[in-house]
């Protein structure tokens, strides 16, 4: 048995290469994540210096007390709250009965509807004639819109149904319907709890979305107290790209010398909460890669 | 003649039947079936401003029709050469620098022996992922700031003149794919990874006992493994080749960088939104939308004739 785990010494060599090769993806993948936390808590001068940093100097809160204070930031962080929150909820709500009524292989011109959906995913209708409707419903200026803009998607629908096929039996259904179940009771005491998976997998995406997204509220709103967080991220972090904007006269000096900190600490607070959770969530976005996959 | 009608009847009356009994089937349906005929196909009525004269005032229908003219202009401007060329040089570069790494990256992590070493890393490139656009170029301009970004620093540790490279044009290109790169190589590498877990470990086993070498197994067992995924993938990209995304050109723009970074999504915005020249927008949008919609159908055909593998 010995002989069959002994390795020959060019995999040796086969295998150091990659152990260093994966190393650096890792370290590129990871040192500019690392460097904005590290820079955000260090000392604003040996930030602006450019020494490229592995471990915090001279700790440094100062960047963050400044974000705190800004108004802004937290109407931004409210409103992309809301927005994810409410958002996710009626994606679910709608995408998740969809997906599974168009997986029932019994149900008559599910071909006719699938197609009419899918459509939509290689047409629309462009960004001004899209703008005239949303013009029409009055939904320019208004938190409904950023809500449900986005929240449905055909791919996610798409996802569902593709879950439901492959992992609620038709004999189930079948015996429940024998037992006189009806299709909602079917739908709300089988399929749910038995969705649990999927469930969680478009619950993210749709959150995703809407934590990072900023097209809709760039081209829907004007009014900044709709606005979520990151149209203010893009306002502090490629709009003003000096400090003029951020303070008055008497601070100007210090804000100059504290900008690239400020940046970096608003970084961190935005993409905070995803990178905290991630880590535990993984397998449920791996599992909805895996689900895509089956159908393409 | 009579019996295959009875049979018609006899079908339409089951299908009646089927559709009544599950009636709450098409109610689960319903909402999601509003929202796409609202938010999607309501649009697509809209459409028709690219051949009239639109304004707000008059409506769609009030406005008069102006034919071919916002086409014409466009085909015609110099903004055609330029948008286009743009959008397709972007997307092939994308395409070319973006479509091997995932495979490589995934590869050599399942050839990585250790477990351990191997999922760390996976969280760690999908990590990237995850960050907003708006952050992701946020960071790089911090990152290569003249005076306070370490990139500059390592430059000029090497001896090179510091410069800032998100500023220049000619670096536009090679920032906006390498930084999407950096940002997709780990979510893309998923799906290559598990095509290698679905590889018989069988057929590792047998060449094992050959004599084969690691690199020799993975040559000839991995790379031929996964090359069925590879091909769908392909196919999916050259798809999509003309349907640049907005949002991270549009934060990358500046006024430097645009004779190279102004592409047809975000032309379609600055006509639309800020010059409010709503029916040029519309055209260019529909001319670009019509373009996707050829290729993608082309595509499908050809991978449908080639590998039995389809969209639809």
């Amino acid at each position: 048995m010995k002989s069959m785990k002994r390795i020959s010494a060019g995999d040796h060599v086969t295998n150091v290469t990659f152990y260093i090769l994966l190393s650096v993806f890792v370290i590129i993948c990871f040192y500019p994540i690392w460097y904005v936390i590290v820079a955000s808590v260090s000392d604003p001068t040996y930030v602006n210096s450019g020494a490229l940093i592995t471990l915090p100097r001279g700790l440094h809160f100062a960047a963050y007390k400044y974000a705190f204070d800004q108004r802004q930031l937290w109407i931004g962080y409210g409103n992309t709250i809301l927005y994810t929150l409410f958002g996710t909820f009626f994606g679910l709500a709608v995408c998740i009965p969809c997906g599974y009524a168009l997986s029932r292989r019994d149900l008559p011109f599910r071909g006719l509807i699938m197609g009419i959906f899918v459509f939509t995913m290689y047409f629309g209708g462009g960004l001004i004639p899209t703008y005239i409707v949303i013009n029409t419903l009055h939904l320019v200026n208004t938190r409904l819109l950023l809500i449900i803009m986005g929240s449905v998607s055909v791919y996610n629908i798409v996802l569902i149904r593709t879950f439901c096929q492959s992992s609620i039996p038709e004999e189930l259904r079948e015996a429940a319907s024998l037992d006189g179940c009806s299709n909602t009771r079917f739908f709300f005491s089988i399929v749910l709890p038995l969705s649990k998976a999927i469930l969680a997998v478009i619950a993210l995406y749709i959150a995703v979305y809407h934590w990072n997204s900023y097209y809709n509220a760039l081209v829907y709103t004007t009014k900044s107290d709709i606005q979520p967080l990151q149209l203010y991220l893009r306002q502090l972090l490629l709009i003003n790209t000096g400090a003029e904007d951020l303070g008055d006269a008497d601070s100007l000096k210090e804000m100059q010398q504290m900008i690239s900190s400020i940046r970096y600490a608003v970084i961190v607070m935005s993409s905070l909460p995803i990178m905290c959770l991630y880590p535990f969530l993984q397998k449920y976005f791996v599992q909805g890669v895996m689900i895509g996959s089956i159908k393409s | 003649m009579q019996p295959s009608v009875n049979v018609k009847k006899k079908h339409w009356q089951r299908v009646i039947h089927q559709m009544i009994e599950n009636k709450a089937l098409y109610l689960m349906i319903l909402p999601a079936f509003l929202y796409i005929l609202i938010f999607c196909y309501w649009p697509m009525y809209g459409i028709q401003i690219a051949f009239r004269d639109f304004n707000f005032a008059d409506g769609i229908t009030g406005s008069r029709w102006a034919g071919l003219k916002w086409f014409s202009l466009f085909f015609r401007s110099n903004n055609f050469a330029l948008v286009v060329g743009n959008t397709l040089i972007l997307s092939f570069y994308e395409l070319l620098a973006g479509f091997p790494v995932p495979i490589l990256l995934a590869l050599i992590m399942n050839a990585v022996p250790s477990r351990r070493f191997r999922k760390i890393s996976q969280t760690v490139t999908y990590l990237p992922h995850f960050i907003s656009v708006i952050v992701l170029v946020g960071m790089m301009g911090s990152m290569f700031s003249v005076n306070s970004g370490w990139v500059n620093t390592i430059v000029k540790a090497l001896g090179g003149t510091p410069t800032y490279i998100m500023g220049e044009a000619k670096y536009f290109r090679h920032v906006y794919v390498w930084s999407g790169v950096w940002q997709q190589m780990g979510w893309n590498s998923i799906i290559y990874l598990a095509a290698l877990t679905g590889i018989d470990p069988g057929l590792h086993e047998a060449a094992m006992i050959d004599g084969a070498g690691k690199l020799r197994r993975i040559w000839h067992i991995d790379i031929p493994g996964i090359l069925p995924t590879v091909s769908i993938m392909l196919i999916l990209r050259f798809g999509s080749i003309m349907s640049m995304g907005f949002d991270k050109v549009y934060s990358m723009q500046n006024s430097l960088n645009l004779s190279v970074s102004e592409v047809l999504s975000t032309h379609i915005y600055k006509m639309g939104i800020q010059s409010t020249k709503y029916s040029y927008s519309a055209a260019v949008s529909l001319f670009n939308n019509v373009i996707n919609f050829i290729m993608l159908v082309t595509v499908n055909k050809v991978s449908d004739k080639l590998s039995g593998n389809s969209l639809w």
